[in-house]
């Protein structure tokens, strides 16, 4: 009977992966966040500051945004290559 | 979560990978099936050329509409990405690779919001690596060492006279994988990404909206208007994010292609 159990036991264990992947890509989230937000806030700081200077610093902040969202993209990415279970 | 279980037992299968997975049009196996995305790189590749081909016949000094959009275009992709990145002595011999690369990253994203053909082709993951592969990554590493020598072309990449002695063994390990392997695969998983996301997202509203139309009992019928709402508005924002990813294309491959051809300073 003890071998019904294990099965079963085994049988739910093996379905943990798209939960685990789940929360890994979750707290991939926190660092482009993060990332993201200081690199806009720099550019309303400096347009705050300088008016003029929007248009440079706008191309400045997008060239350098995509490198930081590159990482969450590969977080959704990484989470549909661990969700199989 | 489990099935959302509504009016007789219906039960709503979100998207995911297997959606992107089309059913040939013909042809069947591994090698000779003829896709929907192949269908669509070859007209992406057919509307961009006959675009530039006719806006440019009978060019006029005081342009008209079409030969002002395609002048803008191209003056963008010239101006703004070849020339700034490359550098205005050498850019000229790579203005059709850039212009080229950017327009038809983004006639491609358009495809995944256009009605008709509502497929992104490079949310298909060949296509972004062939693009960064075979295209990008031997070209800014034959212009490297054309200009530089093999020798000289690696001494500058990965052992450059202005590192310190003690950090270069560590500076050329991670110079070496960042330029002979990290930037071509996040060149590709990026626009690969970001258009796998963004047409999962609109699919998941567009069609949980309609399953709340066809299948919600009673008052849960409301709700869907939320979901189509939402679809629209997630629209907006990805046709944003695939001009963005086009022009991000363009610009890192001709950074890279300009950051090989500098000389050390």
């Amino acid at each position: 009977m003890s071998n019904i159990v294990l099965a079963q036991a085994a049988e739910a264990a093996t379905s943990i992966n798209p939960g685990l992947a789940a929360i890994g890509y979750g707290l991939g989230t926190l660092g482009p966040g993060l990332g993201v937000g200081l690199i806009f806030a720099a550019v309303i700081n400096g347009t705050a500051r300088q008016p003029e200077a929007q248009g440079k610093l706008q191309s400045i902040a997008f060239s350098t945004f995509v490198l930081v969202e590159v990482l969450a993209l590969i977080g959704i990415v990484v989470y549909f290559l661990a969700s199989t279970s | 979560m489990g099935a959302l279980v509504l009016a007789e037992g219906a039960e709503f299968k979100p998207p995911g990978i297997a959606d992107f997975n089309l059913p040939p049009l013909f042809g069947s196996g591994y090698w000779l099936s003829f896709t929907k995305p192949m269908l669509l790189v070859i007209m992406s590749v057919v509307i961009i050329a006959a675009f530039f081909l006719i806006a440019s016949r009978r060019l006029k000094v005081v342009p008209g509409k079409g030969q002002f959009f395609a002048e803008s275009i191209y003056g963008f992709g010239r101006n703004n990405i070849a020339r700034d990145q490359i550098g205005s002595k050498d850019f000229k011999p790579f203005i059709p690779l850039i212009l080229g690369l950017f327009t038809f990253v983004l006639v491609n994203n358009f495809f995944g919001i256009i009605p008709f053909f509502q497929f992104p082709t490079m949310s298909r993951i060949g296509f972004p690596l062939a693009l960064a592969f075979l295209v990008v990554y031997p070209v800014y590493h034959y212009v490297g060492i054309k200009r530089h020598g093999l020798g000289g072309y690696l001494k500058k990449e990965l052992a450059p006279s202005s590192v310190p002695w003690f950090v270069m063994p560590l500076y050329a390990l991670i110079e070496f994988a960042q330029k002979f392997f990290i930037a071509p695969a996040t060149l590709a998983i990026r626009v690969f990404a970001a258009m796998f996301a963004g047409h999962l997202i609109i699919m998941v509203f567009a069609l949980g909206g309609s399953f709340l139309l066809t299948d919600g009992e009673g008052l849960v019928k409301l709700a869907s208007p939320v979901g189509f709402l939402f679809a629209i508005a997630m629209t907006f924002l990805e046709a944003f994010i695939q001009i963005l990813q086009a022009y991000i294309f363009a610009f890192l491959a001709a950074g890279y292609i300009g950051a090989a051809l500098a000389s050390e300073h």
